[in-house]
């Protein structure tokens, strides 16, 4: 079981890892959602990885430790608000930019709309 | 237990949710409640300062759970220091932002309260766990904060700014797992003990997540090779926002401050001073990088949004001289340096608004209005930030530079704060005098007087250099004892010991 487990938190942090490293917001949030899972999976074991036990001492012959559910529990909401938020960024970003590229423009920066014109300042 | 110590916590959480319930209520009600819980939690911050000031610690268990347990909230010299810190610079940038720059956004108020709550969980909790909650309780609302403003120039900058703190804060969680799984605690006075029995083979697990901790907290500190998404977004973010978020980089500062001189202190056997060599070079490196930078600004916003990292190099140069003298003076500068920060990004706004389109730039311009004013206040706090006499910069700067101890590190620290100190006054001299000076011909329409508010909060704000000049002694004497009380952590450990209600000793 440590093994498949172990594999299973590489291989999400591997593949969130390298989608976070993509130009395009889109591959960057399931980057982050991808890492997230991972990290909930490896917070849990740190714990240690039992079957059959449970939070309480003397219910089962053997218990598991209470703590990492409960900071599982509470990473897990933080990370699910999180996405929540920069997926909604992420929008705003394509929306104002018309182009879902993490720097808002792919090569050359076009002319945007709204921000201040370079009028009236004259040289040195 | 000491129930005082919820009070900087609760008071911006309840106004906060009375904001968010208040978002249709008319403005200046809503104005006044949120201004009033900013100036109640300047109170308590000040009420816990005396209390924190007798050199003992109080802890306060949550639910009356037992520490290592239950989390807790300690209190103690340095916690009691920033709470003050960070309410004095909340009160007068809250002020200026109801200047005006809270229209717009309905939940502008409840945001900002929210902030300060994140931030004063982060100073008062005794907990790695909560630590990391204070942290996603004070970056959420940053997130809204700067996003805060008309305009489509923050999308891009808050965008890296989200991502690399979602990025850190599994970093976080990865390393508070890895201490977790072997000291079976994260409780911090728990930790302190816990760490110096670590097995032989376990040590490397916590020595590596005690060098992630480093990395997270160097991410929120903007340490050199983390630090370039901080000009952007502070450039970027509306005055008010971007001067409260000089306390920012100051909750990375004060996180190492913590966990290493407690968990990794003296007392940590094998563990002891973990990463602190890395800490003093990259400090360094650091202060050298936020000077071109504010030599390369092409406006005050950026520039003074360079000062910040500056500040944080030279913070954390004098930190990892590893003695009391290095951390007193580190903590003195603090004070200097985070108001008046947060003061010249509030006098940059209130140029740029007088300049017409040039803005902030730092480019020849017809005469803007109100400049006999505008530029005094930049004055002070050019001075202040750039360590000239007669200004609390000054002394700081002095204080740290007595503080390193003969040898390479003192010809290092020397020339690297001398140099760069140097090359900051130029960069402020340049902007100022293209700014004030250099005119030509033409007419910028004129915007008004500058209201009551915002022109008192940025001349109050820069003004605090001058009275941490006359106060200097008692501060002095404050930051002596808090360094003392840091470096000596064995006493911190007692809070497990902490009475708990109810029960019979």
């Amino acid at each position: 079981m440590e093994l498949a487990f172990a594999l299973a938190i590489g291989a999400l942090t591997t593949s969130g890892v390298y989608l976070l490293l993509r130009a395009r917001t889109f591959p960057v949030v399931i980057g982050l959602t991808l890492l997230s899972y991972g990290v909930n999976l490896f917070l849990f074991s740190s714990g240690r990885l039992a079957t059959g036990g449970q939070p309480i001492i003397g219910s089962t012959s053997q218990y598991s430790d209470p703590l990492p559910q409960a900071l599982v529990l509470t990473a897990i909401v933080i990370g699910f608000a999180m996405t929540a938020f920069v997926v909604v960024l992420a929008l705003r970003n394509l929306a104002d930019n018309e182009d879902d590229h993490v720097d808002g423009y792919q090569s050359e920066p076009k002319s945007k709309p709204n921000t201040e014109e370079e009028t009236e300042v004259s040289g040195k | 237990m000491n129930h005082w110590l919820t009070a900087p916590i609760l008071i911006p959480l309840l106004g906060g949710i009375l904001q968010v319930f208040m978002g249709y209520a008319p403005i200046s009600l809503r104005r006044t409640l949120a201004l009033t819980t900013t100036v109640l939690m300047l109170v308590s911050a000040i009420v816990l300062l005396v209390l924190a000031d007798d050199g003992s610690y109080r802890a306060y268990a949550f639910g009356n759970w037992e520490p290592p347990f239950g989390i807790v909230l300690v209190l103690d010299r340095l916690a009691a220091l920033m709470l003050v810190l960070t309410a004095t610079l909340a009160l007068f940038c809250h002020i200026y932002s109801i200047g005006g720059a809270d229209e717009g956004n309905r939940q502008f108020h409840a945001l900002y309260l929210f902030q300060l709550l994140g931030l004063n969980i982060a100073f008062l909790t005794g907990d790695l766990f909560n630590l990391f909650v204070a942290f996603e309780v004070l970056l959420i609302a940053s997130y809204g904060l700067l996003m805060h403003g008309k305009g489509t120039a923050r999308t891009v900058p808050g965008l890296h700014y989200v991502v690399l703190n979602l990025a850190g804060s599994s970093v976080f969680l990865i390393s508070v797992g890895m201490i977790y799984s072997v000291t079976g605690t994260l409780n911090m006075a728990d930790l302190a003990i816990q760490v110096s029995t670590v097995s032989n083979e376990n040590l490397f697990i916590v020595e590596a997540a005690g060098m992630m901790l480093l990395v997270v907290f160097g991410l929120k500190a903007a340490i050199l090779p983390l630090c370039f998404w901080l000009p952007k977004a502070y450039a970027n973010a509306t005055a008010p926002v971007a001067a409260l978020f000089a306390v920012m980089t100051k909750v990375g500062i004060y996180a190492i401050l913590r966990v290493y001189t407690l968990i990794f202190g003296d007392q940590a056997g094998e563990l002891a001073g973990l990463g602190m060599d890395w800490l003093f070079p990259l400090a360094l490196i650091t202060l050298a990088m936020g000077v071109i930078g504010a030599l390369g600004a092409d406006n005050l916003k950026t520039l003074v949004a360079w000062q910040v990292i500056i500040s944080v190099g030279t913070l954390l140069a004098a930190m990892s001289l590893g003695s009391e003298a290095g951390t007193s003076a580190a903590l003195f500068y603090l004070l200097n340096t985070t108001w008046v920060v947060g003061g010249l990004f509030l006098v940059a706004d209130l140029i740029s608004r007088q300049r017409g389109t040039a803005r902030d730039r730092i480019v020849t311009a017809p005469r803007m209005h109100n400049r006999t004013f505008l530029s005094a206040l930049f004055l002070i706090g050019a001075v202040a930030a750039a360590g000239l006499p007669p200004l609390s910069g000054f002394f700081a700067k002095l204080l740290i530079l007595q503080a390193a101890t003969p040898g390479t590190q003192m010809a290092w620290l020397w020339s690297v704060v001398l140099t760069g100190g140097f090359f900051t006054l130029i960069a402020y001299s340049r902007a100022g005098s293209i700014v004030f000076w250099r005119t030509v011909d033409g007419h910028v329409e004129n915007p008004g007087n500058l209201s009551g508010t915002v022109s008192v909060s940025a001349g109050a704000l820069v003004a605090l250099s001058i009275v941490i000049v006359v106060l200097a002694g008692p501060i002095t004497r404050y930051t002596d004892a808090t360094a003392a009380q840091l470096h000596n952590s064995s006493d911190y450990i007692e809070i497990l010991q902490t009475p708990m209600v109810g029960r019979e000793e």
